[in-house]
């Protein structure tokens, strides 16, 4: 099945685990330290620092941007090591992910309890995402250089459904 | 063409194309494969097209640079100079290329952004002849962070080796971006089977029957492209060997992902400056 999202959403049940999703429309981009300071920001001051609620986070850190475009080679990072964070922020309504490779168990059941979803994109194809990407901006701990935290427009990003809203794993 | 060029040119075409062999294996499998599998290696093809007109990196890792320098025994050499030109031809490359900038610092407190990309990881060694050949491989850390190491007993042998290295395929799952290249290194110490898992990544000649038998023994672990199951779980498998002591069989086990970007500059003669 082939399918298309578009973001910020507020359904994605009619995805299913297996499925192409084009994504369109708002990202935020964060990856490892970035999970680490955004856990911290928001046990301390209770509020999270961008809007979660029909958001999602896309696992990246760019490569520099070339003249002329909005991003440089821009593909996913492993999910695997943001897995430990996951479940924290889906519970503050961050329900959308994308990355690369499988999930933990509790992220599993994470996604399940809260109707979230987990997208893999194409691990290795920055240039091909690069080419979809329409702006990017920084939004959040630019001294982290290529881990701050960015807010893209993209364009008929391609992934393919791992975990939907039901907590159905995609297994080959 | 200096030196300093040469290698700029081959570093920043590296990170934008893959070895004619990688191209071809991935080409095949996209032939062999169906359903999500082949809609993921249509992608990675799509991309090395797009990096090539684009000309900006294929992948935004870009990598630790791994470099090794091999050096004639009877080549002009100033190595001082020479790691001086290895370093300054790779920052050139990184800002030239827009590599990202992926190295940091303190690397269990602070990790702060090393801002150039660098340091390298270089590794010197003797060869025959008068030339110098220096071996690059961009290393990304998603399959990096899926290499192993294994001591096996000295008794364990060829299905030993076999076992650790598709145990560590197993382990790695859909992580390291496959379908993979893998580099072996068996024997020597601990720390000289890790080195030459990355210096296998440069054999010559065809495939052995050792090689052969762990792809396709990784194969069988329907692993597939991006995870998505199939026949290519591993693309090419690379096997170095030397000599180890009687007590041990040390494995060690180089993941590396779909996108196997390696560069090779010849300094003919040797290199003390020019």
């Amino acid at each position: 099945m082939e399918t298309k999202l578009f973001l910020p959403s507020q359904n994605w049940s009619h995805i299913h685990s297996g499925d192409i999703v084009y994504v369109s429309g708002k990202l935020y981009v964060a990856r490892d330290q970035a999970h680490k300071l955004l856990v911290s920001e928001i046990k301390e001051k209770g509020e999270t620092p961008f809007p979660f609620e029909g958001n999602a986070v896309y696992y990246m850190g760019p490569s520099p941007t070339k003249e002329g475009m909005a991003i440089g080679s821009s593909g996913p990072t492993t999910s695997r090591r943001m897995d430990e964070f996951s479940p924290f922020l889906i519970s503050k309504g961050l329900k959308i992910m994308i990355g690369k490779g499988p999930r933990s168990e509790k992220v599993v059941e994470a996604v399940k309890e809260y109707g979230g979803l987990y997208l893999q994109a194409f691990g290795g194809c920055g240039a091909l995402y690069a080419s979809r990407t329409l702006s990017s901006r920084t939004l959040l701990y630019p001294f982290l250089g290529p881990e701050a935290v960015l807010e893209l427009e993209v364009k008929d990003f391609p992934t393919i459904c791992i975990i939907d809203s039901r907590g159905e794993v995609f297994k080959p | 063409m200096k030196a300093e060029e040469v290698i700029i040119d081959a570093v920043i075409e590296a990170s934008r194309k893959l070895p004619f062999d990688a191209v071809k294996a991935l080409e095949k499998a996209y032939e062999e494969e169906e359903g999500n599998s082949k809609v993921v290696l249509k992608a990675i093809l799509d991309n090395l097209s797009i990096s090539k007109s684009l000309e900006i990196p294929l992948c935004q890792d870009t990598g630790m640079m791994w470099c090794w320098a091999e050096i004639g025994r009877n080549a002009r050499v100033d190595i001082v100079k020479l790691e001086k030109l290895i370093e300054t031809s790779l920052a050139k490359a990184f800002k030239k290329g827009l590599f990202r900038t992926s190295v940091v610092r303190d690397a269990m407190g602070e990790r702060s952004n090393t801002g150039d990309n660098l340091p390298p990881v270089i590794n010197y060694s003797l060869t025959s002849g008068s030339d110098i050949t220096l071996h690059f491989l961009l290393k990304g850390f998603g399959s990096e962070n899926c290499s192993s190491l294994t001591m096996l007993n000295p008794t364990a042998g060829r299905e030993g080796v076999i076992e650790a290295v598709v145990d560590t395929m197993k382990r790695a799952g859909a992580k390291p971006c496959p379908p993979v290249f893998i580099g072996v290194g068996v024997g020597g110490t601990m720390d000289r089977a890790a080195v030459m898992s990355k210096e296998a990544f440069f054999k010559r000649g065809k495939e052995t029957d050792l090689e052969r038998e762990i792809k396709e023994r990784i194969n069988k672990l329907n692993i597939g492209p991006g995870g998505m199951g199939g026949k290519n779980s591993s693309l090419g498998v690379f096997v170095k060997e030397e000599p180890t002591h009687i007590a041990g069989l040390p494995v060690a086990v180089t993941v590396n992902c779909w996108a196997e970007r390696k560069a090779e500059v010849v300094l003919l003669g040797g290199y003390d400056g020019d």
